[in-house]
């Protein structure tokens, strides 16, 4: 049992620094209370699709952007703006917001500026899938050791 | 007025549970949490990240879904298109999704005719609540059924006024609430163009005059090509804007479809189907068939079917057959009270048939038995409200010898179907389709009597362009079919009718009228036997072939065949639904 408590406290803490620094926001809650016994792993399924995507939309816009021959920045906004409903959706707030600076960006062409963008939301994207990943880690520990997920109030 | 919340599905006892919910995105994680959502709201859901397999599903399952949900953005199709497609094809809610909530996209969604517009991230407690907009939808057809009666009784109100000292108008009592409720409908009748910044644009009233002509546009254009801006071209109404259009061709459609519900419900009842007509005539017969034919695919395919009918219901073959002849004079005027009585010619009087209803107008023609003319035989008309009867003087052979000096001699024009094309509200379609029919059945539609329609008929401009357009070439003899569905005395009808007393075919032969189709308007199609070639009566009996026919006209019929009115509802509706 005390394996399971110091679990769930580390769980929380996760869970808190996470909305604390603004990685995910309340929509992620949201999304965790659609949990249930219907759907056990819906959280996790949620955001391995969330994953998925966004790694296709970054590399996406990677390819657009160095293009030689010429930028087609309209592509590339189109993919910001996919990451960006995405993101909304499991409510990686800071990987969001990263993507409302980058379109701008492209909406001014700025090559320059939309390279900078996008290692900034490469950055937060892959500080997000880190932490979300511990935080399922930290689920399956405290599962496999018999405890139950603690419930943000 | 109970408002029916009764939606295709079984489980309707459960609303809004079980709401049947499309969800359309291309984000495949949106589309997971959504239907998630939307499960744990009890709803059904369907999930499609494609704009095209939404619509494919839709139209595969017409009634299969409630409300449909989509994103804006979608790779396939603009989410502004997929929603004014829904709109134009299936009527169902809309609400749009997007991660953008800039007020211009917004209000380019509520331009399009989106009943909401969700922002991402959406909680769930947004989702609860869209049922209220298929509830909305559904409070609104019922509103504007209603105040589509409200609009006949006060045309009916207005035109039979003079005729009758009592009018028995269904709606009679309706019709300030049927108005006053038509005003706050007005209310969906046009999109909110809610541009915050500029004045606010006038609510659109579907007047009989508009909508006459958007019918005539949807006509011409062809029912599967319709589109507003194609309508809104063709109707050439500088003032109206292409929302307003497509709002009111939503409506159009599902008016149609209910229609055609009920005309499905109507044909199964009324199977009075005529066995080949003794008369031989193919011609008059086959056309009639033809049209009728027409009518019924045209119906089925939610096209302006009622206009055919109606001027199908102008034609009448009339065969000069010996017994063959079907013809149901309209007897005597029974009483000032909006009877019909049906006189059959040769018999006494007493034969006749008394088809009573309560007429508020007299735009019910009565029956034109034109076959049952024969020189001695007397067609009379009796309608209450129509004193006389005008023939048409080609007409000639048809004696119209008043049995019961009742009925002015020939020189009357016989239109009783003008009659009854007379009050009507919008007969828009009549015009073409008039001209179809006749094209395909060989008949003109004969004109009202235009003196009768002046007299008795104070008729919106509408009516008489229809009138105009069902303007038939005098050598063609265009009976309007009514049923001699006397309730009192159907059996009488038939006898009657098949009396070879009944006017010989040499009386037609100058017109070129093969059978006289009598049809009641109501819906009972006595097409007695020979009458018309394979014309089936079914046609008749749904009255929205007589768009002219107020519902309320016969509002307390003393038909046995009871469920001759309902159809006649539908015409009602339909004139209320787009006024």
């Amino acid at each position: 049992m005390d394996i399971v408590n110091q679990l769930q406290r580390q769980f929380i803490d996760h869970s808190t620094s996470l909305h604390r620094e603004g990685i995910v926001d309340d929509q992620f809650t949201e999304l965790q209370k659609l949990q249930d016994e219907n759907s056990p792993d819906f959280v996790v399924e949620v955001v391995s699709l969330f994953f998925e995507d966004s790694e296709k939309l970054l590399n996406n816009m990677a390819r657009a952007l160095e293009q030689a021959q010429g930028v087609d920045f309209k592509q590339v906004d189109a993919s910001v703006h996919q990451l960006k409903g995405s993101s909304s959706s499991i409510g990686a707030m800071r990987v969001k917001n990263a993507c409302i600076a980058f379109r701008s960006f492209c909406e001014a062409q700025n090559r320059e500026g939309c390279l900078r963008c996008l290692q900034k939301v490469t950055h937060e994207y892959s500080l997000l899938k880190n932490k979300l990943q511990s935080l399922f880690r930290l689920e399956q520990q405290i599962l496999a050791a018999g405890g139950s997920i603690p419930v943000a109030k | 007025m109970v408002v029916e919340t009764g939606f295709s599905s079984p489980r309707t006892d459960a609303f809004p549970a079980g709401l049947r919910v499309l969800v359309v995105d291309d984000d495949s994680t949106w589309l997971k949490i959504l239907e998630k959502m939307l499960k744990k709201c009890f709803y059904e859901v369907t999930t499609c990240c494609l704009a095209r397999e939404a619509l494919n599903l839709l139209r595969e399952r017409k009634n299969g879904y409630d409300i449909v949900i989509s994103d804006v953005n979608m790779p396939d199709m603009d989410g502004f298109k997929l929603l004014e497609h829904v709109g134009l094809e299936m009527d169902l809610p809309v609400i749009m999704m997007s991660v953008d909530g800039e007020t211009r996209r917004v209000m380019k969604g509520v331009q399009h005719g989106a009943c909401d517009y969700l922002l991402k991230p959406i909680r769930m407690k947004e989702l609860r609540n869209i049922w209220q907009h298929v509830f909305r939808k559904k409070i609104h057809e019922v509103r504007d059924i209603e105040s589509l009666e409200g609009i006949e009784s006060i045309h009916i109100t207005r035109s039979g006024s003079e005729l009758f000292d009592d009018g028995h108008f269904l709606g009679g009592e309706d019709t300030t609430s049927g108005r006053k409720r038509k005003d706050g409908d007005n209310k969906h009748d046009d999109k909110d163009l809610g541009d915050p910044s500029s004045t606010k644009k006038a609510r659109v009233v579907w007047t009989v005059d508009l909508h006459q002509k958007f019918v005539k546009a949807v006509n011409q254009i062809g029912f599967d090509k319709v589109g507003p801006k194609k309508i809104l071209d063709l109707m050439n109404v500088p003032w109206l804007t292409r929302e307003n259009v497509a709002s009111h061709l939503q409506k159009y459609r599902l008016y149609l479809s209910r229609l055609q519900k009920e005309r499905d419900i109507k044909n199964s009842f009324i199977g009075i189907k005529h066995s080949d007509p003794s008369s031989k005539d193919s011609n008059s017969g086959a056309g009639l068939h033809n049209s009728m034919n027409v009518i019924q695919d045209n119906v089925s395919n939610g096209s302006f079917s009622f206009s055919v009918n109606n001027s199908c219901v102008l034609n009448v073959d009339l065969k000069g057959h010996e017994g063959d002849v079907k013809g149901i004079s309209s007897g005597p005027m029974a009483e000032s009270k909006g009877t019909f009585s049906i006189d059959i010619p040769d018999p006494p009087r007493a034969k006749s048939l008394q088809i009573s209803f309560d007429h508020s107008l007299g735009s019910v023609d009565s029956v034109v038995n034109l076959a049952s003319f024969s020189s001695t035989d007397t067609v009379q008309y009796s309608w209450n409200e129509i004193p006389e009867i005008q023939f048409k003087q080609e007409y000639e052979p048809l004696q119209l010898e008043n049995r019961t000096n009742q009925l002015p001699q020939p020189g009357l024009q016989h239109n009783l179907l003008t009659k009854y094309l007379q009050p009507t509200v919008s007969v828009s379609p009549g015009p073409s389709v008039t001209e179809k029919t006749a094209t395909s059945s060989g008949f003109e539609v004969k004109p009202m009597c235009d003196k009768y329609r002046n007299n008795h008929i104070k008729l919106s401009s509408p009516t008489e362009a229809v009138g105009e357009s069902h303007t038939l070439n005098d050598q063609v003899f265009e009976p309007i079919c009514t049923t001699t569905s006397s309730m009192k005395s159907q059996d009488i009808i038939p006898n009657h009718l098949t009396e070879s007393e009944l006017s010989p075919r040499n009386l037609y032969d100058g017109v070129g009228v093969e059978n006289l189709q009598l049809c009641w308007l109501q819906g009972d199609c006595y097409a007695m036997d020979s009458g018309l070639q394979g014309f089936d009566c079914t046609e008749y009996n749904n009255p929205t072939m007589i768009p002219e026919m107020p519902v309320h006209l016969y509002d307390a019929p003393r038909f046995d065949h009871e469920h001759l009115f309902d159809p006649m509802e539908y015409y009602v509706i339909d004139q209320g639904l787009f006024a």
